[in-house]
């Protein structure tokens, strides 16, 4: 039985949005985190975890709710994947973990100070290849049978999956360097951008592999992007995109303060973009659809009225407090600069 | 022996979720003291208030972010080992998870971080409103979880199809039967949790004498609220048990070490369930009172064990133990508040150093009383995840091997045993500073920024002036 209005793509669009803004913004925190392990000096390593420090647990906040999202709006998918890439999944958790406490810990146990230094920068880089790995295995698709993974638990390592593993690494540290740029100053912003022309070229490398690598690898996915008339439809994806990596490496380099960090985002946006382009409209690639594991109605509805709610007042605080943290940090007053 | 995926996974999940309550259990009534006392700060302006919640705010900065790197991992557990629980009861249990998400954790984080570092930042009534808002989010997080919780203890309000649960009325799912006595249940037992930490670091902080007001005023706050809600705690534990009783008549069997129901059964003081052999060993046990206290009459029918087939009956010794460790702990605790009550009548409270000393060892007695709480409600539940009605056996990954769960098992002890020790001496040398901000941390080494609880003790030095301060 069709119901008369289908939620689903509601449901899509939210948890689309809930994933970005999960990437988005723990992203560069996580690529801050990682950064950090090359920062010049003690001060700098200070002025950089306070860049991130009243903001990092509201970021990974929607990574809770991205996790409940799926489950909520497409439960099958989430019974089939997470499963399947248990053990990246695990490897992030712990990440997580060690590195939240680092945040808490760093400061207040000053005869460990270098381990908590190094756990937050280990965790940080750790998670970031962990939910590379996860995206890599997902967009590689599982060994499924009826509604249950039926692969084994280490399928989801492939050279594939470790490459997008490491792409996000030099993704998120992209972001994470936009960020510094915008909330630091004169040399340690100078060592951002430098840091950040590094991570840009990663980037730009993995981004070209990938979209190489899955067309090659999948003969849906190239007919999706190389038919005509899709081809001339979908090519300003790419076209944009290189114009994006060409536009952040010259911001990087002269002194615009917000644009490195506004032109990383549109690449996440852009590659997004791309890799849902090659999947619609599977949820769990090659064997169900965002429509067939939907959750029941009911559940859909139940939650869309509180989501409709909820979310702009959640959006509108979030923003509120990224207002009231705004501005440079500086090393002489503290973080209340 | 062959590694079973089934159990291995059921013992992960105890390891990660007894490690993660402790934290909810501490910071739920922690966020409601802090807006107390920031509330009271506003109207008094008195220092006290101010330094005492700068205080109890560093503390709750720790445990709140070990509450949130812990509490990630718990939604993905449904995931990685219980995916056909998801499956089957995605339908519903999925949206209270994600209300608890979008009404409880960016309320906290977003103004905890305002919290922590916008004193200067925003206007006070603003400040104050921040905490205000982490405490409803505390409380707004316990709603959900544990009407979840409760409905796979208690389902209601769904229909079956194809072994998949769908929801039928929301109203009696949020609202199952076991829901209100364990959310009232549960939250006055961290509030109480609380307030005995309050309590034994109100007794060093007077019995070192150096802070004596915060000392006093933390002392006579804890006590106050236990002799009210200590006794309340029993009053709905009891109307908790009861409510067990008519919809989990086999996990209250294993409770009370009930073999053979009937009318005018005892109650089980102490002894051995043996499961083999069906009975208790080496039992003392009160003839008919357990129908009394069970069903208020003498001869009230309650069913045993034996009553349901062996395999739909809970691991009778965990539920049995853990219940009476529960209850105990309860006595205990009367026995500690009254004293302090009459110590306080007599104006002694302060001076009796032998009391101070016990109040600081009280520190854990509601962390252990949550532990098995949690426990006896949660084996209680056993053999069974949607009480009778889906088996935990049924629930579990199927792709799952037990190496891997052994694998992730043990990652997850390595790590839980790493950071919360660290996490535990680092709110151990808070306490151990005390309440008012120490010289140390005054206008700071410069050119070093500060850490985010450093800026707060400063500010407070800064709030409270130099003449209270030194």
């Amino acid at each position: 039985m069709m119901p008369a209005l289908s939620l689903v793509p509601i449901w899509t669009t939210i948890l689309a949005l809930g994933v970005f803004f999960y990437v988005a913004l723990d992203g560069f925190d996580l690529g801050v985190g990682m950064l950090y392990t090359f920062a010049p000096d003690r001060n700098a390593r200070g002025l950089i975890m306070n860049s991130i420090a009243p903001i990092w647990d509201g970021n990974e906040t929607w990574l809770v709710l991205g996790s409940v999202g799926l489950l909520a709006a497409f439960p099958l998918a989430f019974a089939i994947i997470i499963p399947a890439v248990y053990f990246p999944i695990l490897l992030m958790l712990l990440a997580l973990i060690f590195r939240g406490l680092a945040f808490e810990l760093r400061y207040r146990n000053a005869e460990h100070r270098t381990f908590w230094d190094h756990g937050f920068a280990a965790g940080s880089a750790l998670a970031a290849f962990a939910q590379g790995v996860v995206l890599g295995a997902f967009i590689h698709g599982f060994n499924v049978k009826g509604r249950q993974f039926a692969g084994g638990s280490l399928d989801c390592f492939t050279p594939f999956s470790i490459l997008t593993g490491i792409a996000l690494m030099f993704g998120y540290g992209l972001l994470g360097a936009g960020w510094l740029v915008i909330k630091t100053e004169a040399g340690l912003q100078d060592w951002a951008r430098r840091l950040g022309r590094y991570c840009l070229v990663g980037t730009a490398l993995a981004i070209g592999i990938v979209s190489l690598w899955t067309p090659l690898a999948d003969a849906h996915i190239a007919a999706r992007w190389f038919s005509t008339p899709n081809i001339f439809w979908l090519a300003p994806v790419p076209l944009i995109t290189a114009a994006l990596i060409w536009y952040e490496w010259r911001s990087l380099g002269d002194g615009s303060e917000y644009a490195p960090f506004l032109a990383a985002l549109g690449l996440f946006v852009m590659s997004y973009l791309g890799i849902a382009i090659s999947l619609w409209p599977m949820i769990v690639p090659g064997h169900f659809t965002l429509e067939q594991a939907a959750a029941s109605q009911s559940t859909q509805a139940f939650l869309l009225i509180g989501t409709l709610v909820l979310l702009p007042v959640i959006l509108l605080y979030t923003g509120w407090s990224y207002w009231v943290f705004r501005g440079k940090v500086r090393a002489d007053i503290g973080y209340h600069g | 022996m062959r590694l079973d995926p089934e159990f291995l996974s059921r013992l992960q999940f105890a390891w990660v979720i007894g490690w993660h309550i402790l934290l909810p259990a501490f910071t739920v009534g922690l966020a409601s003291f802090i807006a107390l006392l920031e509330g009271v700060y506003a109207l008094t302006r008195r220092p006290v208030f101010l330094n005492l919640s700068q205080f109890w705010l560093r503390i709750f900065a720790v445990s709140f972010g070990m509450g949130v790197v812990t509490g990630i991992v718990m939604p993905f557990q449904f995931g990685t080992n219980w995916s056909r629980f998801s499956d089957a009861a995605g339908n519903i249990v999925s949206p209270l998870l994600a209300y608890e998400g979008l009404t409880a954790f960016f309320l906290e984080a977003t103004f905890l971080g305002v919290l922590l570092f916008g004193r200067k930042l925003v206007p006070p009534a603003m400040h104050f409103v921040a905490a205000v808002l982490v405490a409803v989010g505390t409380l707004s997080s316990s709603f959900w979880i544990l009407a979840t919780n409760s409905w796979m203890q208690t389902p209601a309000g769904y229909e079956v199809i194809d072994g998949r649960f769908f929801p039928k009325d929301w109203f009696a799912i949020v609202f199952n039967p076991s829901f209100p006595f364990r959310l009232a249940h549960t939250v006055s037992a961290f509030y109480v949790t609380t307030a005995f930490v309050v309590l034994g670091v109100g007794a060093y902080t007077v019995r070192r004498g150096q802070w004596l007001a915060e000392g006093r005023a933390m002392l006579r706050l804890a006590l106050w609220f236990l002799a009210i809600f200590v006794p309340v705690q029993i009053v709905l534990g009891d109307l908790h048990g009861l409510n067990t009783l008519e919809h989990q008549p086999a996990k209250l069997a294993a409770m009370e070490g009930l073999w053979d129901g009937g009318r005018g059964v005892p109650a089980s003081i102490i002894g051995w369930p043996d499961a083999a052999e069906q009975r208790n060993l080496a039992e003392i046990a009160i003839p008919r009172v357990g129908s009394l206290y069970l069903t208020h009459s003498w001869d009230g029918e309650v069913k045993g064990l034996k009553d349901f087939p062996a395999d739909q009956r809970p691991p009778v010794a965990i539920v049995y133990f853990a219940f009476r460790i529960m209850v105990g702990i309860a006595v205990l605790m009367l026995l500690v508040v009254a004293t302090g009550l009459v110590l306080m009548a007599r104006g002694r409270l302060d001076g009796s150093r032998w009391y101070l000393r016990l109040c600081q060892f009280t520190v854990c007695l509601g962390f252990i009383a949550v532990i098995a709480g949690w426990t006896t409600t949660e084996v209680g539940r056993q053999p069974w995840t949607v009480y009778g009605l889906m088996r935990t056996a049924d629930s579990v990954t199927p792709s799952l091997t037990g190496p891997d769960v052994l694998a992730s098992l043990l990652l997850y002890i390595i790590v839980y045993l790493m950071i919360y020790p660290a996490g535990l001496a680092v709110m151990l040398r808070f306490v151990w500073r005390g309440p008012m901000p120490t010289g140390e941390a005054a206008p700071v080494e410069s050119g070093r920024p500060k850490s985010p609880i450093e800026a707060l003790r400063s500010e407070a030095l800064r709030a409270t002036g130099p003449e209270t301060a030194t």
